[in-house]
């Protein structure tokens, strides 16, 4: 197998054998090997609609509209087989494909494989590299401009498996991208794990917006691992939304601003509950004139959940400016949310700042609004809900209704 | 029967009795002013009306529209049709005002997915003088100024429509061009809805606005005093309160000095 693969996959496999016993730096250990690497392929179906109705229900609460309406076209992967990917004929200047396809397509992949999240990182990512199962290809032609979002969804069907998608985004110089990307679970999967690497790239002028939207359960472990370049003038925006409980989820995805005037904005909604321990966080590393970027964190954490909510900035260029706004809320006693957050600046000129704050609803705040007319409970729920309001700056407006549905469907489930 | 009857109130707070043996009535459709140095009782027993649960009623009774209001909690004393505009309101991160005055409303928040366009924020929201197109979006009184708060709780009271307000210094801290116009919409409010006034000021400059029908004063947790209001903000102006409750009875008096001393 080895053999066929090319030269430069090759390496890249043997320094990730090298590294599949490093743990990561941060977050629980997993011991991988408890998971399932071999699965039958699932058949493809031409449009997701023709999916089984209770896949269909489990994506919807994760963005992916089986319908595809407003959707520039739609990759679905069921454990490790790609099982839809196509783009909606009437619109050009993009291609959806397997990764595996993809990489035997573009022998250029090479220029972008595990460029923006070192291959050897962590054992997570090594055993990406060893056990890469599938993941998606997304590409933008140059001066592309999609207003509708793609939608990808990366689906657990099959119990106490481990998977490994390897998704590379690419949007060209000036082109503009929307993605909305959903990883869940079937209802009778309760167990198993996913290690999903995405790389962005964001040429010249272009513009990725990403929202990611992770719908787990109690005994699953993820470790998303994800890295963003972005060169002069363009923007990277990425949302995610995580409500549903999961065993351990730890992710610190980075921007590296490269170019002139870049820009990063994070958005982070966290809902953490049952016994759910969450470590997230994003880092920005500002390495150009102009550079600019955003994190903000919203997280709430009720019953025995563990929030860890990190954000890192760091200025390496002077005309650089980057903030941080991580606020938590507590709704239980046993609840924890940690906030760390770092700024490191290297030189003179970057302006690097932050805000914190962990707390629980106060006494004041839910009288006031029950002097309004609401009892306790609704009080406390309209603190939750504006809490995680997915108010984000910088997508069309068209995109934030969608977004706002998605996210409203998903609170709904939960909340 | 008057609208709102406080009866024989006796309130403790953390255990600390505030309010001794309060007597005390809004009629329908009365401005009733209330006054007195401060921490004389104007808080607790705005706050023991409204049902905030850290003020124990050890003795006597509140009937609001002819309801004892003993064991109601506060947002059911909301939805019976009393409302307040509070002097310090809190913030809420990520609770829009256009939600909050909805809700003041009986209505639900804002969903952009049910309801394309929003009114009856937007309107309330002109109404008091605040730039929809700038506020609508806006979390409860996030950045907001002392007078943009101030017109903010009016657009929730007069969202809740409600047989009694309660003012809590709507003219504290607020310039005095703002409070020309804000004393002139509350005015025009109460005016048009005939509604019962509860407010809370320690100034005269807001009642030609609101044309009180009657004051009370407070002092050391009791009522003192009660008659015509531009007569009683006369002379406690000039006396001071100390002097001016020279009318008051002998025991009145002697509270009245220890609390100025």
């Amino acid at each position: 197998m080895m053999a066929k693969l090319p030269k430069w996959r090759r390496e890249s496999i043997k320094r990730a054998e090298a590294a599949k016993e490093k743990r990561a730096k941060i977050g629980p250990d997993v011991d991988i090997d408890k998971f399932k690497r071999e699965e039958p392929n699932h058949p493809t179906v031409s449009a997701p609609a023709e999916l089984p109705q209770e896949i269909q229900e489990a994506a919807k609460v994760v963005g992916i509209d089986s319908n595809e309406a407003m959707r520039s076209g739609t990759f679905f992967q069921c454990d490790h087989s790609v099982i839809v990917a196509r783009t909606h004929k009437d619109i050009p200047g993009v291609e959806i494909m397997g990764m595996n396809q993809a990489l035997m397509k573009y022998d250029w992949l090479a220029d972008y494989w595990w460029k923006a999240v070192p291959v050897d990182m962590d054992k997570y990512t090594a055993m990406a590299e060893i056990n890469q199962t599938q993941g998606y290809f997304i590409r933008t032609e140059p001066g592309a401009r999609l207003t509708l979002p793609v939608q990808a969804c990366l689906f657990m069907g099959s119990y106490g498996i481990l998977q490994c998608p390897h998704n590379v985004i690419i949007a060209e110089e000036d082109s503009e991208l929307h993605i909305i990307t959903g990883c869940t679970i079937h209802p009778s999967v309760d167990f198993g794990m996913h290690i999903g690497v995405s790389e962005f790239y964001i040429k010249k002028g272009a513009t990725i917006t990403f929202t990611m939207i992770h719908g787990w359960a109690p005994k699953i472990e993820v470790r998303p691992r994800t890295g963003a370049i972005i060169e002069r003038g363009g923007t990277f925006l990425s949302n995610y939304v995580c409500f549903r409980p999961v065993k351990t989820l730890q992710m610190y995805p980075v921007a590296y601003c490269l170019g002139d005037d870049s820009k990063a904005r994070y958005h982070t909604l966290i809902y953490g509950c049952k016994d759910s321990l969450i470590d997230v966080g994003n880092r920005a590393v500002l390495k150009a004139g102009g550079a600019k970027a955003e994190v903000t964190a919203r997280a709430i954490a009720r019953d025995s959940s563990q929030i860890i909510a990190r954000g890192h900035l760091v200025g390496e260029c002077p005309e650089t400016r980057a903030h941080l706004d991580c606020r938590g809320l507590l709704l239980s006693e046993k609840a924890r949310i940690h906030a760390i957050p770092e700024l490191e600046g290297k030189v003179e000129g970057c302006d690097l700042s932050h805000e914190a704050t962990v707390g629980k609803i106060e006494e004041e705040q839910l009288y006031y609004l029950m002097s309004r007319g609401l009892n306790e409970e609704q009080a406390t729920s309209l603190i939750v809900r504006g809490f995680l309001d997915p108010e984000i700056p910088g997508l069309p407006d068209h995109l934030k209704r969608e977004i706002r549905r998605i996210v409203q469907l998903t609170a709904e489930k939960v909340l | 029967m008057s609208l709102l009857e406080v009866k024989d109130l006796t309130v403790t707070v953390s255990g600390k009795e505030i309010l001794t043996d309060v007597n005390f009535t809004v009629e329908e459709g009365e401005v009733h002013v209330l006054m007195g140095p401060n921490a004389s009782g104007k808080t607790t027993l705005i706050m023991t009306i409204l049902g905030y649960p850290n003020y124990q009623v050890t003795e006597g009774k509140i009937i609001f529209d002819g309801i004892d209001l003993q064991d109601k909690p506060i947002y059911e004393r909301a939805k019976m049709g009393i409302s307040i505009a509070f002097q310090t309101p809190p913030e809420i991160r990520g609770v829009k005002l256009r939600d909050l005055i909805r809700i003041a409303a009986g209505k639900e928040p804002w969903d952009p997915l049910k309801e394309g366009r929003e009114t009856l924020a937007t309107a309330l929201l002109s109404k008091v003088g605040l730039d929809p197109e700038t506020f609508w979006i806006r979390d409860v009184n996030v950045g907001f100024s002392g007078g943009e708060k101030k017109r903010s709780e009016l657009a929730q009271v007069f969202a809740a429509n409600p047989k009694l307000m309660i003012l809590d210094e709507p003219d504290s801290g607020v310039d005095i061009v703002s409070l020309k116009t804000l004393g002139f919409d509350l005015g025009e409010y109460i005016r048009e809805k005939r509604c019962a006034a509860l407010v809370v000021t320690h100034y005269r400059h807001i009642l030609p606005y609101i044309r009180p029908h009657r004051v009370s004063v407070m002092c050391n947790g009791r009522i003192v005093a009660s008659g015509d209001p531009y007569e009683m903000f006369s002379k406690i102006e000039e006396k001071g309160y100390c002097e001016y409750l020279e009318i008051c009875p002998p025991e009145m008096k002697r509270l009245v000095e220890k609390e100025e001393r």
